[in-house]
């Protein structure tokens, strides 16, 4: 039996009728088309998937879209401002954060939890708080400066890592 | 990976969702998921309804409670992690769930679901041994208490029976000089733990007065190293000692053998995770 679900993507309010046992990955990329988020190994190990679901970063893949049930969700098409990207983006971009790029959407938002927590980590702790990203090019340590640009970045402009549109812990 | 067909039910309520339990047949509770889901999307198990008590707003949070601090079963492991209730009277607590999985999995993962589910490899079970923890469940028949001892019953079993739901893990609050540490040797690529070790260690004049050791991932269930405590009562603690007693952590323990770790070579961890843990927690005992 089918069941509603009322959720806000990226600042845009959807409602569908959904099977229970559709995955929230599945939700977003094939009846929202928001592609961007990735499945990679479908088994919680990845972190590909990653999405910020009510201002936690979580692992799409083993989520049911009906427990996202009236939550506010970011994914990366949300994360850059018209044609501004957010400052983890700029940090991608300008450390080349990536190669293949298919780890990228779930690095970023994951990072976006890290800073959220540790504003200023040390590169151990970035190195730890991505525990459950793997990146099959192995380019970890561009990504590991990327995650300290952007860290300086948004310092810079006194701004908090994870914006508003990723909704609020505790819902 | 595509679980199998299932009617999903999500009671706002405890009372609602023991009378869904009772009511539909072949019924799965779904706390953050992180275990049924992987498991129901290998179709390992299909249950034909899902009853999420993952929106239950009572069943979350961290109180205390007199002398004892009350955790809510569908507590994530970043609540009780990053709770300062948790840090102040239960760090072991807070320490394992920081070990656990990683960021995104702590931030869905219970510690009522992982209890439950009863994995040998997960790691509050230690945890809950070493602090002698107290589980509440509820039922048609009401309330009861299981003792973190006669929990875990066996591979993914636990006494929690069917119709029933764990509410509450309760933890008594411990006497001034007890020092805890969890330590844990993660599997490479799970990052579950391949050995896991809990010690609680209570010093008074200079001497061991009481130790609590549980140790998951060795054996089909979690267990207390009742060899090891026995042994370390009374003894002053030097590393003389420690490491003697540290020989029994695996005494009488059926160790699990998988593709990364022979018995030989988990009972060998048990007992190198044991010393080192019993001497963390030494170190924050306030004696050392």
């Amino acid at each position: 039996m089918k069941k509603a679900i009322s959720v806000t993507v990226n600042g845009v309010p959807y409602r569908h009728e959904v099977e229970p046992r559709l995955l929230l990955v599945y939700y977003l990329r094939e009846v929202l088309g928001l592609t961007g988020t990735h499945v990679g190994c479908d088994t919680t190990s990845c972190g590909a998937c990653t999405v910020i679901m009510n201002g936690l970063a979580v692992k799409s893949c083993t989520i049911l879209a009906v427990q996202a049930e009236g939550a506010t969700i970011l994914t990366v098409e949300g994360l850059a401002e018209d044609s501004t990207l957010h400052p983890i983006q700029e940090g991608f971009w300008e450390e080349h954060g990536l190669q293949c790029g298919f780890c990228t959407p779930g690095m970023m938002l994951t990072a976006l939890q890290i800073l959220e927590r540790n504003p200023e980590p040390s590169e151990e702790e970035i190195r730890h708080g991505l525990d459950g990203n793997l990146c099959r090019c192995t380019g970890y340590q561009h990504i590991v400066n990327s995650i300290r640009y952007a860290s300086r970045k948004i310092k810079e402009e006194g701004g908090t890592a994870i914006p508003e549109t990723a909704g609020r812990e505790g819902r | 990976m595509i679980p199998a067909a299932f009617d999903y039910h999500a009671p706002s309520s405890v009372d609602e969702a023991l009378r869904l339990l009772r009511s539909l047949p072949d019924a799965k509770l779904l706390a953050g998921g992180h275990s049924l889901l992987p498991m129901m999307k290998l179709r390992v198990v299909s249950p034909g309804h899902v009853i999420d008590i993952g929106r239950i707003q009572a069943l979350r949070g961290v109180r205390e409670d007199g002398r004892e601090l009350v955790i809510g079963a569908m507590s994530t492991h970043w609540a009780i992690e990053s709770s300062p209730l948790v840090r102040a009277r239960a760090p072991l607590l807070a320490e394992c769930a920081s070990r656990i999985g990683d960021i995104q999995v702590r931030n869905v993962g219970t510690i009522g679901g992982s209890l439950v589910h009863a994995d040998p490899a997960a790691d509050y079970p230690a945890a809950v041994l070493a602090v002698e923890a107290e589980m509440t469940v509820v039922g048609a028949e009401g309330q009861r208490t299981i003792r973190a001892r006669d929990f875990f019953t066996g591979v993914l079993s636990s006494a929690v029976r069917g119709g029933e739901i764990l509410t509450e893990i309760r933890v008594s609050a411990l006497p001034p000089g007890t020092g805890q540490a969890y330590l844990k040797f993660p599997h490479p690529a799970s990052g579950f733990a391949v050995v896991g070790v809990a010690a609680v260690v209570r010093v008074r004049g200079g001497r061991c007065e009481a130790v609590r050791i549980g140790i998951t991932g060795v054996g089909p269930t979690a267990y207390r190293a009742e060899a090891v405590e026995k042994a370390l009562v009374g003894t002053t603690l030097d590393d003389r000692a420690i490491a003697a007693a540290a020989e029994h952590a695996a005494d009488g323990v059926e160790a699990n053998e998988d593709l990364f770790a022979t018995p030989d070579y988990r009972a060998h961890l048990a007992r190198v995770f044991t010393k080192r843990a019993v001497r963390a927690a030494l170190e924050r005992s306030g004696r050392a």
